[in-house]
């Protein structure tokens, strides 16, 4: 089991954009790297990348929360 | 020798004093966001509190050296790593020819600075290294950096001193609960009793719309008289006729979310400055993280200037380890 971690404080979101579908769903399978979401601090949209390969197992925050640093974003089961 | 960026991090920018003496030219002062945590990492590596650093925004660069090199990193408490293992923040380094550096999660704060002995050797402009990136002036090319750069370390400039660690006692703390002093005015006068009284008696929390022009909280918000706006104001009664910004001049634009202007931040325009952070709690204000809670406290000029005295206080006990 992998935890994805934010790297930086900020507002969450699952999507590229409102109108558009998640980057990932509960579910699905995941690359090393694959951007599952986007946080938005400054007035700037960084992406998170997943750093296993896996099914995403669950994300732990909702679209739109606030994140720290450090916070558990998402579970990758690996494999 | 230079550094060479691999990775910029999310806003890390050449920073030093500040450029101090265009402002009513609408150039404003810049600098290091929080002065006491740069001027400590400079005191470190033997260098004065006037060579620029670089000042690193929630995630840090990776970087390498080309030399041995001598740094110190203080500031929001993040994982220091030479080469993949962890060394201790607000103490002196010695990286060798070829080391990378990188950092971690942060742990606490929001800014943190990297130090080199020698300085950072960018060209001044306007007597100043600093970034000031809307204007596309001073730090690397008037910019953040980014991946690739070779960022130039000048010669030392002094011995290195005695002291390799900043005592406890002289670091600042990294809460998620901040009081910050404000001196009202210049236009408190156009909130009602009841707006005056949320602004300083209620909590207001950091949101994530927080940089080096300004940092903008949520809470209750404020009250605003109603009045005929005069001529040349906007229409919102948080509108005025436009006017000089002091640095840390809080503005409530539409009433709803206050914005504390901070180094970066244009030298006037058409809100109303409520009030005013003392000039010794900028720092404080600067290490806040998106989610730090946060009180205003409304001081006198005398506990302002007290507050300013004891914080030169501080530095100067910094500089005399």
């Amino acid at each position: 089991m992998a935890e994805i971690q934010s790297p930086l404080p900020g507002v969450f979101y699952r999507r590229p954009s409102p109108d558009k579908d998640p980057f990932v769903r509960d579910g699905d399978p995941v690359e090393t790297d694959q951007v599952i979401g986007l946080i938005e601090v400054m007035k700037q949209f960084s992406e998170v990348r997943s750093d296993a390969a896996g099914t995403l197992q669950a994300f732990e925050v909702e679209d739109g929360d606030m994140v720290n640093p450090g916070d558990v974003i998402a579970v990758v089961a690996e494999g | 020798m230079a550094l060479t960026i691999e990775q910029p991090g999310l806003l890390t920018t050449v920073q030093d004093q500040g450029r101090i003496g265009y402002y009513h030219v609408g150039i404003p002062q810049g600098g290091a966001m929080d002065q006491e945590s740069a001027q400590a990492a400079n005191k470190l590596v033997g260098n004065t509190a006037a060579e620029a650093v670089l000042e690193c925004t929630y995630t840090g660069p990776v970087l390498t050296v080309d030399a041995p090199t001598t740094i110190a990193v203080t500031g929001a408490d993040v994982p220091v790593l030479v080469n993949g293992e962890e060394h201790p923040a607000w103490r002196r380094l010695e990286l060798a020819a070829g080391d990378t550096l990188k950092f971690g999660v942060l742990r606490g704060g929001a800014r943190f600075y990297l130090a080199v002995r020698g300085g950072i050797a960018v060209p001044e402009v306007l007597g100043s290294r600093s970034t000031y990136a809307i204007g596309r002036l001073g730090g690397l090319d008037g910019r953040k950096l980014e991946a690739g750069d070779v960022v130039p370390v000048g010669e030392p400039t002094g011995l290195l001193p005695e002291v390799e660690e900043i005592p406890e006692r002289l670091r600042p703390a990294f809460s998620r609960s901040l009081e910050l002093r404000i001196m009202w005015g210049l236009y408190d006068h156009l909130l009602t009793d009841e707006g005056r009284r949320r602004l300083v008696e209620e909590e207001w929390k950091l949101t994530p719309v927080a940089d080096r022009m300004g940092l903008r909280f949520e809470g209750p918000g404020v009250e605003w008289i109603q009045r005929r706006q005069p001529f040349g104001a906007g229409s919102d009664p948080s509108n005025i006729v436009d006017a000089g910004y002091a640095v840390g001049s809080i503005q409530v634009p539409g009433g709803t979310q206050p914005i504390v202007l901070h180094r970066d931040a244009v030298s006037g325009g058409g809100y109303a400055m409520v009030g005013t952070v003392i000039s010794a709690d900028m720092d404080l204000l600067a290490r806040a993280a998106p989610g730090t809670v946060t009180r205003f406290r409304a001081v006198s000029m005398d506990e302002a200037l007290q507050a300013r005295r004891e914080r030169t206080e501080r530095l100067e006990e910094i500089w005399a380890l």
